[in-house]
């Protein structure tokens, strides 16, 4: 069994009130950090604990922290991103049902280190009643004196909010929320200046996951180096993989960083293998904007080598024969699920996302959603595939923030890996016309998998 | 202050700190400048919106030569020491360019034939430089209803491009904010706050800073062709703002009224309500001389001394005869 960081306690029963909490050991790095530390050991503890953002970039948190600007006299602030909307992650709800007070607890470490007296939760719309969780939990928090003015009596003071977004994908790239969270649109900010420079309102700010902050926790409490003998290499640690699709049980999984995919797949431990005895075809292993991967390089990379639950192993190959674990929504398609389908389910949940502030991702979104309903639909031709490429091409790297790119690579690796099921949604437009298509009739990939060198 | 050292397609200039890429360029000139429909020197937080702009950064500067890794806007990215950029010079720029221009068309309505901004269109320009002579987009494109804003301006949504520049106007011009963008993505639209009327002393810029058709002159609309008519330089004593425009004459009525527009297409003083709709006679104004108009514009096509020889007639259409 591998070991659990975060969701250690989550069978236990009121794991959300805080005297049960508390009777787990809980709020212990709090008092650890508050007490016996100074908030640059904690910056260089997460530091050593190569710990890297959980939201999707993996970007070394401990770096982030870092590069916070400290000037005199402004205060400086910690956004906690629980906007969590990409289609395949619901790990951080899972986390802030389960287990409010881990968030909070790194919340007030966290605000500690940065030197922050004024933290954020910033939660998607849609999770209402998960805010009125964390709304309770931080009741309970401030009643007991881990919030507050005079926190343990070391002088330090810190409030923490919960502010619910109205449900926009986009407020979960860091500048467009820090503008939904100052009451603005929530369009993204044009980078420079970063958040770390200039951020909510004007001031420094550090914009991280619930999942990273939630790691805090065991990073403060066991050490920087401990947590990073979990894992392989640049990738420490454990991380949730919220695995859905075909698989015969779907859920929340914590692994430790490095465990091969093949083993998170088929084993009882994990996801226990394709439902319904069917074949795998497909992998997305990080959420919609993520390259898909076809099922032979799903477990193994494009070299021959297992493919691990890791950084820097789904990304082998690049985006020709590699993916990336992006927020870790895993998930699964057999035999009888349509690429094409999927493409343009994804593509229009970006149409309908794109914020309409930069010209390609506006337009270039609604195009291809477009594009992929006639082919989907059995009405399109030959020249829209070269089209679609084409497009995902122009979008991708011209936009103001990364949902140009979330929009365009999973329509440029489907065409890449399974450019055969897009011609079959030409060649054949009558058995393409129900929408119900693929499970009459497994498309499967009429090409055998390319030889490996 | 030290002066920084950049290199846009083999020019080098020296620029004081803070300069954008797109002002070094200008400041060398035409052969360089990419192009901007969003930007305006004078709207602080333009810029960044319509990447037409995109320039790359081949060597971010002296002391991190690394280059960019993506396309930059130009507008937005100030210059470091040393940095050199490539602009007309680099195949990945035109080619993004291409797509962006595309994409700015294919909701674009292409009605120039009766737009009144035709002419003196950036988008028309830049799709001329930059487009593809047919449209790949094969569904229906994006409408809207035409709004009044006010009494003096017509907002036909269905062409903008959204730059913001409007935006910008109404929130860093004019009082009182009552217009910004609704909805998002590709049926975001520009309005007033439930359809309010905009009406300030300065709002008229709003149409000057259009680069497409989408905000026009109701006092002007459909009543002549730009081309047809003589820009002069014109002044009068206004208490409100500097007085200095553009009057745009056909004989001598005065046809329009707008501020005096740089070779960037951007104006130089704002102008008041007053000036741009109600001062439309010839004694409002003392005439300067006749506005420079670039070569290439086709609103220089008729040396300023056209007018009725161009009306046409059975002998002057190119009418083959059928029978």
């Amino acid at each position: 069994m591998s070991r659990k960081l975060l969701l250690t306690h989550d069978n236990v029963p009121n794991l959300h009130t805080i005297d049960v909490y508390r009777s787990k050991g809980g709020y212990a790095s709090v008092e650890k950090a508050l007490k016996k530390m100074t908030p640059e050991e904690i910056v260089e503890e997460v530091k050593k604990s190569g710990l890297r953002g959980r939201g999707g970039a993996g970007f070394p948190t401990g770096m982030k922290w870092s590069f916070l600007a400290k000037p005199e006299g402004v205060p400086r602030y910690l956004v906690c991103n629980a906007d969590e909307s990409e289609p395949g992650t619901f790990k951080d709800r899972y986390l802030m049902e389960r287990n409010p007070h881990l968030l909070i607890e790194g919340m007030i470490t966290s605000s500690f280190a940065l030197g922050a007296n004024t933290s954020y939760i910033y939660i998607r719309g849609e999770y209402f009643y998960v805010s009125r969780i964390l709304e309770t939990a931080i009741a309970e928090a401030y009643a007991k004196g881990w919030l507050g003015k005079n926190i343990l009596g070391t002088g330090y003071n810190l409030d923490l909010y919960v502010q619910v977004g109205a449900g926009a994908y986009i407020c979960g790239e860091e500048t467009a929320l820090l503008e939904s969270l100052e009451g603005k649109r929530g369009n993204p900010r044009i980078k420079p200046p970063f958040p770390a420079i200039a951020g909510l309102y004007g001031c420094p700010t550090v914009v991280n996951n619930v999942e990273t902050i939630a790691a805090v926790v065991p990073i403060v409490n066991d050490g920087g180096d401990e947590y990073a003998k979990i894992g392989i290499g640049r990738s420490t640690g454990t991380k949730l993989i919220s695995a859905s699709g075909n698989i015969n049980k779907p859920g929340v999984y914590e692994i430790e960083m490095g465990v091969p995919v093949e083993e998170f797949i088929f084993s009882d431990q994990y996801c226990g293998g394709i439902a319904n005895g069917k074949r795998m075809k497909a992998c997305v292993p990080g959420g919609s904007s993520v390259p898909i991967l076809p099922d032979y390089l799903v477990c193994k990379t494009a070299t021959g080598e297992d493919r691990l639950m890791t950084y820097e192993s789904l990304s082998d190959g690049g985006f020709a024969t590699g993916s990336m674990l992006g927020s870790g929504g895993f998930i699964v398609y057999d035999e009888h699920q349509c690429v094409v389908r999927n493409t343009w389910n994804f593509s229009r949940f970006y149409h309908h996302e794109s914020c309409g502030q930069c010209s390609p991702c506006r337009e270039g979104t609604g195009w291809m959603e477009r594009v992929l309903h006639r082919l989907e639909k059995g009405m399109g031709n030959m020249n829209d595939i070269d089209l679609l490429v084409e497009l995902a091409k122009k979008i991708e790297g011209n936009t103001i923030c990364p949902l140009g790119d979330a929009a365009a690579w999973p329509v440029a690796a489907a065409i890449k890996h399974f450019r055969h099921e897009f011609e079959y949604h030409v060649l054949y437009p009558e058995k393409v016309k129900d929408s119900k298509h693929g499970h009459k009739e497994p498309i499967m990939p009429v090409k055998p998998a390319p030889v490996m060198a | 202050m030290s002066l920084l050292k950049v290199t846009i397609d083999n020019h080098t200039i020296e620029v004081p700190a803070g300069t954008t890429i797109l002002q070094a360029a200008r400041l060398i000139g035409k052969e360089v400048a990419p192009p901007a429909m969003c930007y305006y020197t004078k709207l602080a937080t333009s810029g960044g919106y319509c990447r037409t702009c995109l320039v790359k950064v081949s060597k971010g500067s002296e002391k991190d030569p690394r280059p960019m890794p993506k396309l930059v806007a130009s507008c937005r990215t100030t210059v470091m020491d040393g940095m050199e950029v490539q602009n007309f010079t680099s195949p990945e720029v035109i080619e993004a360019r291409k797509g962006v221009v595309e994409f700015l068309l294919i909701n674009h309505p292409l009605d120039c034939p009766v737009c009144d901004q035709a002419g003196e269109c950036h988008l028309q320009d830049l799709s001329y430089e930059n487009g593809r002579s047919y449209s790949r987009y094969e569904f229906e494109r994006r409408t809207f209803d035409k709004i009044d804003i006010g009494d003096k301006i017509k907002l036909h949504m269905t062409r903008c491009i959204l730059c913001y520049r409007c935006v910008k106007v109404a929130d860093q011009l004019t009082p009182g904010r009552g217009h910004g963008v609704i909805n998002r993505g590709d049926v975001s639209e520009i309005s007033t706050y439930i359809e309010h009327a905009v009406d300030n002393e300065f709002s008229g810029n709003m149409i000057d800073v259009c680069p497409v058709g989408a905000l026009t002159d109701r006092t002007f609309r459909f009543k002549s062709r730009v081309w047809f008519l003589k820009p002069m330089d014109a002044h009068r004593d206004c208490d409100k703002c500097s007085g200095k425009a553009v009057v745009w004459k056909y004989g001598n009525d005065i046809y329009r009224v707008t501020g005096r527009k740089d070779q960037w297409g951007e104006v130089d003083e704002w102008i008041c309500n007053t000036c741009r709709y109600d001062k439309k006679d010839a004694k409002d104004w003392t005439v300067e001389g006749p506005r420079k108009i670039e070569k290439t514009s086709v609103i220089s096509q008729n040396h300023y001394e056209a007018g009725t020889k161009f009306v046409a007639s059975p002998e002057t259409l190119p009418v083959k005869q059928l029978s």
